[in-house]
């Protein structure tokens, strides 16, 4: 029994008090408690980053402002996720995310089924608050199946960990700096000359807009298995 | 092999007749600058003319590291070893040297390049960090041991637990010289207290703020004093191995670091027992591949490790996970420097220079509109009109100073009107500005502070790894927003949007770099607005 008292720690989320395992994230927690944290680089599954700040949180008695996806709880805490603050932070996020790239909803294969979409219904974003940039990259088409079109990008790396760390066979990794960033695979090769990329397609299923998808299919129709992921990974426990 | 105080003495010993053999030195600059103009070849030239005047028994010729003055290179100071008195010579050129032999041997100074070395550049300087800059060989582990060096190390090994070094690092305050001015000993004593079968020393010694030049300047005059302060780091935190982390544009400081630790392998002060004691210490240097970001602590110990140098968001701490995931100490270069310095003087020795909250020494580079352009060690606390003034010989072509940018693209712009400020930590970060890595930008009022402001700016932008969206996305927008107002085609709803954009990449990025980007920008809105509300259009 006290061992078990050690490993739960006691705080709060919006007020309301939460318990949660000694190691977990904000995130986690609030999720345990059903409190919505917006999140787009984070998925169950994956190592966590902290690269989009979408899920940036405020915690009582500090003026710095904590990801909950890779913030540990911390006894007593107060923690707050839904302040103007907060609010405000993330809509600039996420305006500077659209402005990045090109995000053409219409012509995308992603229209209705994107999570950087949702998230700005969500934030109640109608248009980007900062002026659109101009980068523009190729669009890798070399795969007989999927489809790499950077333009779309938003940097989240799930392609890259999901590649590494639950398939096995690190094909993607980034390269370059600051705006002309990338995912590419192995020495920046054509997906289709990648030598250590097995085809599996779960970078494909986790990518979060219409960056990666499948081949053939039209504007709207791709529509992608999130829950993939985590599905297979408690299949693999069972199996153990 | 040495392995006792007293064989460490002899050396010494060995080393100062050797050196009083000659009664004279010409000490030839050779830090980076000065070789750009041509210092080895002077120092060529000038070790064939004391041979040719027949003079060499008298006087030695012999290379040193950057003594500051770098605006009047190439530099020679004419040391006369009984006397201890010193006459420096500026601006030699290959044609001078035979005068200059010819100068030493009718003991006739050469008046034409004789420095006025009463002036306040020198007189106003304090020098702890770079006490032997200018006068030893960093090229000869030797002549650092008859100047006292690795007597810290031995005495230490012989005589106090790590618990005494730290507590020593702990009341001397010394706080981290590459910017953040964290204490030093609570950063060791953390260390010291986990638990961990292995732990790790690393030095940065990357340096990437434009403009700053310091710990290179220590790195090449005197890498021995910076390997020491890594070994009793080492000892004091139980690591056994340190990595000295160089950016490789730095050849010469990579060179000199090399061949320092090599030569102490060679005598035993690096490696397994040292001074028969139970403590082993290995120092490798790594080199960086020059990103500003890799001088970021999460991002230079995943670059050593072998991958992409991003930052990671933290906690963990490097004290908790740091390079190979064990318990770490980073320091920077300037901040190992002064380790040596404490242990043989004691932390109250160290307290009576600088300030209160920010003792000791800082070493300043002066670049800009500045007079005496170059390298200074002065104590905590002084006033920038001293440093600006007295030290730095004031505006360069007879102008009148507008602003002082220091800490780099970290740090701000102070108004000329606050010259009464006294340079700390703290009165920096007070008035919006930051120490950083000891940058100091001096801007006549012929420039044009949006301008500053979109220079740095600029910066970040092309330095930013791209990990997180504010830094990636913000200084991009932020650099075409500056371009408006310097175009003078803002609008009102463009300031608006530019200090917003400033609040939110200063809140929610991830490393510092995008943490202190927007700094340069706020403080010339705060100081100069004028500026800005000049580059909006009419409408
Ligand atoms: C973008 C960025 C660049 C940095 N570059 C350097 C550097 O070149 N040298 C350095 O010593 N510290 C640099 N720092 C600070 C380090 O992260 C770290 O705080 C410091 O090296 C710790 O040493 P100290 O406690 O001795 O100051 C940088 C920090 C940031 C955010
Ligand atoms: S391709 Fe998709 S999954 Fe990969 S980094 Fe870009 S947005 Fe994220
Ligand atoms: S703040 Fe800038 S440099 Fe730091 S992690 Fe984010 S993008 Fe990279
Ligand atoms: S979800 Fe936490 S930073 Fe992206």
């Amino acid at each position: 029994m006290i061992k078990q008292k050690v490993r739960v720690k006691t705080f709060q989320i919006n007020g309301i008090d939460v318990t949660g395992r000694s190691d977990s994230t904000i995130l986690e927690v609030a999720k345990e408690h059903d409190i919505h944290i917006p999140t787009l680089c984070y998925l169950e599954g994956l190592s966590c980053v902290g690269a989009c700040r979408i899920c940036l949180v405020e915690i009582k008695g500090s003026n710095k402002l904590i990801p909950a996806c890779t913030g540990k709880i911390k006894e007593g805490m107060e923690v707050f996720t839904d302040t103007d603050r907060l609010h405000k932070h993330r809509k600039m996020i996420l305006s500077m995310i659209f402005a990045e790239r090109t995000h053409t909803c219409s012509v995308c294969v992603s229209n209705g089924h994107c999570e950087l979409q949702d998230m700005s219904v969500e934030l109640g974003m109608e248009h980007s608050q900062v002026p659109y940039l101009t980068n523009r990259f190729d669009i890798d088409a070399s795969h007989e199946r999927f489809v790499n079109d950077p333009n779309r990008c938003i940097l989240c790396t799930r392609c890259v960990r999901v590649c590494d760390e639950v398939e096995g066979a690190h094909a993607w990794d980034l390269v370059d700096r600051g705006l002309d960033t990338r995912v590419i695979h192995d020495m920046d090769d054509p997906w289709v000359e990648s030598e250590s990329c097995t085809s599996c397609g779960k970078c494909v299923q986790v990518c979060p807009t219409g960056a990666l998808s499948e081949k053939g299919v039209s504007a709207t129709e791709m529509v992608k298995k999130k829950s993939l992921i985590v599905n297979l990974l408690e299949m693999r426990n069972r199996e153990r | 092999m040495i392995t006792t105080l007293e064989e460490l003495e002899e050396i010494a010993n060995k080393k100062q007749c050797e050196n009083n053999e000659c009664r004279e030195e010409l000490r030839v600059c050779i830090g980076s600058s000065c070789l750009s103009l041509g210092a080895k070849e002077i120092e060529k030239d000038l070790k064939k003319s004391v041979k040719d005047r027949g003079i060499e028994h008298r006087c030695r010729v012999k290379g040193v590291g950057c003594n500051g003055l770098c605006a009047a290179g190439v530099l020679v100071s004419h040391y006369d070893n009984e006397s201890g008195e010193e006459v420096l010579y500026e601006k030699i050129t290959e044609e001078d040297t035979d005068k200059l032999a010819k100068a030493v041997e009718s003991q006739k100074p050469l008046e034409e390049h004789r420095s006025d070395m009463s002036r306040g550049f020198f007189a106003k300087q304090k020098k702890i960090v770079l006490e032997n800059a200018g006068y030893i060989d960093p090229d000869d582990i030797e002549d650092y041991i008859a100047h006292g060096g690795y007597r810290a190390l031995f005495t230490t090994l012989n005589d106090a637990t790590p618990m005494e070094v730290i507590s020593q690092i702990k009341q001397s305050g010394l706080r981290g010289r590459g910017g953040g001015g964290y204490p030093t000993g609570l950063k060791w004593e953390t260390v010291a207290k986990v638990d961990a079968e292995k732990k790790y020393i690393v030095c940065n010694g990357d340096e990437g703020d434009p403009g700053a030049f310091m710990d290179r300047a220590i790195m090449e005059a005197d890498p021995h004093r910076v390997i020491e302060g890594m070994a009793l780091a080492g000892y004091a935190c139980g690591a056994a191995k340190g990595y000295i982390y160089v950016r490789a544009e730095y050849p010469t400081a990579v060179e000199k670091l090399n061949k320092a630790i090599k030569q102490a392998n060679r005598l035993g002060i690096l490696g397994n027992k040292i001074a028969d004691s139970g403590f082993d210490f290995e120092l490798e240097v790594r080199l960086g591949g020059g990103a500003f970001v890799c001088g970021e602590a999460t991002a230079l110990v995943t670059s050593i490790e072998g991958n992409r140098g991003n930052p990671r968001q933290k906690p963990p701490h490097l004290s908790d996970h740091g390079l190979w995931g064990e318990p770490t100490v980073l320091n920077n270069v300037e901040t190992f420097a002064n380790i040596v310095p404490i242990l043989n003087n004691g932390a109250q020795w160290y307290r009576g220079f600088g300030t209160e909250k920010s003792p000791g020494t800082k070493v300043f580079a002066l670049t800009g509109h500045i007079e005496n352009t170059g390298l200074v060690e002065v104590p905590m606390g002084m006033k920038l009109s001293e440093l600006i003034y007295d030290i730095g010989g004031g505006v360069s072509e007879g102008r009148n100073l507008k602003a002082i940018q220091t800490g780099g693209p970290s740090g701000g712009c102070i108004p000329a009107d606050m010259l009464d400020l006294e340079v700390d930590y703290d009165s920096l970060k007070k008035v919006g500005s930051m120490m950083g890595s000891g940058g100091v930008i001096v801007t006549d009022d012929s420039s044009n502070m949006v301008e500053v402001a979109r220079f740095f700016m600029e910066f970040c932008k092309s330095e930013s790894c791209g990990k997180c969206v504010p830094c990636r996305v913000g200084t991009t927008e932020m650099t075409d927003i500056l371009d408006k107002f310097i175009n003078k085609e803002a609008t009102k709803e463009d300031f608006e949007l530019l200090k917003e954009m400033c609040e939110v990449v200063k809140e929610s990025s991830l490393c510092g770099l995008g943490q202190t980007a927007p700094n340069p920008v706020l403080s010339t809105i705060k100081y100069f607005e004028e500026e800005y509300i000049k580059g909006i259009k009419d409408d």
